[in-house]
């Protein structure tokens, strides 16, 4: 018999709901019938497994990695900050070798994305996207600057709060997640429709980085620690049959 | 026990961090199996295409192992499959994988399940992601296959069925996904 070690499922008292009507967008887009009990078998409790060859040297480094070729070294402008944190599942076990992807609008709140219209500046030393793999304690860290607000058209006079996007593929397929990483002290949260989703308050505040003084680098970078919690193993392993 | 992080959407300006070019070309020369394209649209509540979500599939080989350590014949996988894509839908909401056909992934009770790919939907105006999963028309081990068996409503799980065209070499395998309607595709809770 083969043995299978069940994955806990996503929480959805902490996860968003499909249908959030503030967030306009989910309106036609949410599924509405009841989701189907999917049995756990290898094709969820296997996913795509990444090593070293997947990352450049540089792909931790947005302040670094948007000059391609031989132009002349340039930096982006905005305030340089290092972004460190853990991966772990409920267990509190590091997550080693996760992929992170990350991607985020610059200091003037523009993504490089063609399809953004918002009235700032590009900048030609940012393209805001980055990827890094967790070490054996489930570490990883970027060097970045910190994104700007951006207006979006959801409602009346309506900003995102500055967020860096986080994309997470862990030992398999179900410990998949996409989330956003805020900042402290930031007041367009409390207004931020996509935010106030996470119908859970300490759901919410777990995705507001922590300033850390012992990660600010002097003269260099202010730090933050954002450790991301995905999907574990149960408690208890049984066998199929 | 630690409380798991909150999913966020993707939003729209995903593209720089998720895409290269060449995510939903699953194979190489040597791969095994055989070759397939799977094509679909991403359709919202009134019909209209969703240009800005994102596809990842995650299947088997062609003999049904995955080169992963929780799949017991890890060492019989083929080495020139990766089994992961990734697609966008900027395109009128249409996306697109070449990939093999997998072979079947033996299920909860031991008996081999029906082939099929895992599929997650990722989009702006998601705040979660979709899972659902896509079985292939004409297959006869569909029939005997307890998930698709596990919907009771037969129009339901046709949504999983993804139909074959011929007229093509490779192989085209349909798949639209109905975010919300009458023909919601069928997502899961695993």
């Amino acid at each position: 018999m083969t043995p299978f070690v069940e994955y806990s499922s996503l929480d959805r008292k902490i996860h968003p709901p499909y249908l959030h009507p503030a967030y306009q967008s989910t309106l036609l887009r949410a599924p509405q019938r009841p989701l189907i009990p999917l049995p756990q078998t290898l094709s969820e409790l296997t996913g795509p497994v990444y090593g070293q060859a997947a990352i450049q040297p540089l792909d931790n480094d947005l302040t670094r990695n948007a000059v391609k070729g031989d132009r002349s070294h340039g930096e982006p402008l905005g305030e340089r900050i290092l972004v460190v944190g853990r991966v772990l599942d409920e267990a509190g076990r590091p997550v080693p070798n996760a992929l992170i992807e990350v991607w985020q609008a610059n200091a003037a709140g523009r993504y490089i994305h063609k399809n953004d219209q918002h009235h700032a500046p590009l900048d030609p030393n940012f393209t805001g996207a980055g990827r890094c793999l967790t070490d054996h304690n489930g570490e990883y860290r970027f060097t970045t600057i910190r994104p700007g607000a951006y207006p979006w058209r959801n409602h009346e006079n309506a900003w995102r709060p500055a967020h860096i996007h986080f994309s997470i593929c862990g030992v398999n397929f179900l410990q998949r997640l996409v989330t956003q990483m805020y900042f402290p002290g930031d007041p367009l949260l409390a207004l931020d429709p996509i935010y106030n989703g996470i119908p859970d308050e300490d759901g919410r505040q777990r995705l507001i980085a922590m300033y850390a003084h012992s990660i600010t680098q002097p003269e260099w970078a202010l730090g933050y620690q954002f450790d991301m919690v995905v999907c574990g193993p149960r408690m208890t392993p049984f066998e199929a049959g | 026990m630690l409380k798991q992080s909150p999913s966020q959407t993707v939003g729209p300006f995903f593209h720089d961090g998720w895409f290269v070019g060449g995510e939903n070309d699953l194979v190489t020369e040597r791969t095994r199996g055989e070759r397939i394209i799977i094509r679909g649209r991403v359709l919202d509540g009134d019909g209209q295409p969703v240009p800005d979500a994102v596809i990842e599939i995650w299947q088997a080989d062609a003999d049904g192992y995955f080169n992963h350590p929780a799949d017991p014949n890890q060492e019989k996988a083929d080495k020139n499959f990766r089994g992961f894509g990734r697609a966008d839908t900027v395109h009128e909401g249409k996306f697109w994988f070449k990939t093999i056909k997998p072979g079947r992934v033996p299920g909860r009770d031991g008996k081999p399940q029906a082939p099929h790919i895992s599929v997650r939907v990722f989009a702006r105006g998601m705040l979660i992601h979709a899972l659902t999963r896509l079985y292939f028309s004409g297959e006869d081990f569909n029939a005997d296959d307890s998930v698709l068996n596990s919907i009771a409503d037969a129009h339901r799980r046709r949504t999983l069925i993804a139909t074959r065209e011929e007229s093509n070499d490779p192989p085209i395998y349909r798949f639209d996904i109905h975010l919300q309607g009458a023909g919601e595709t069928v997502f899961f809770e695993p």
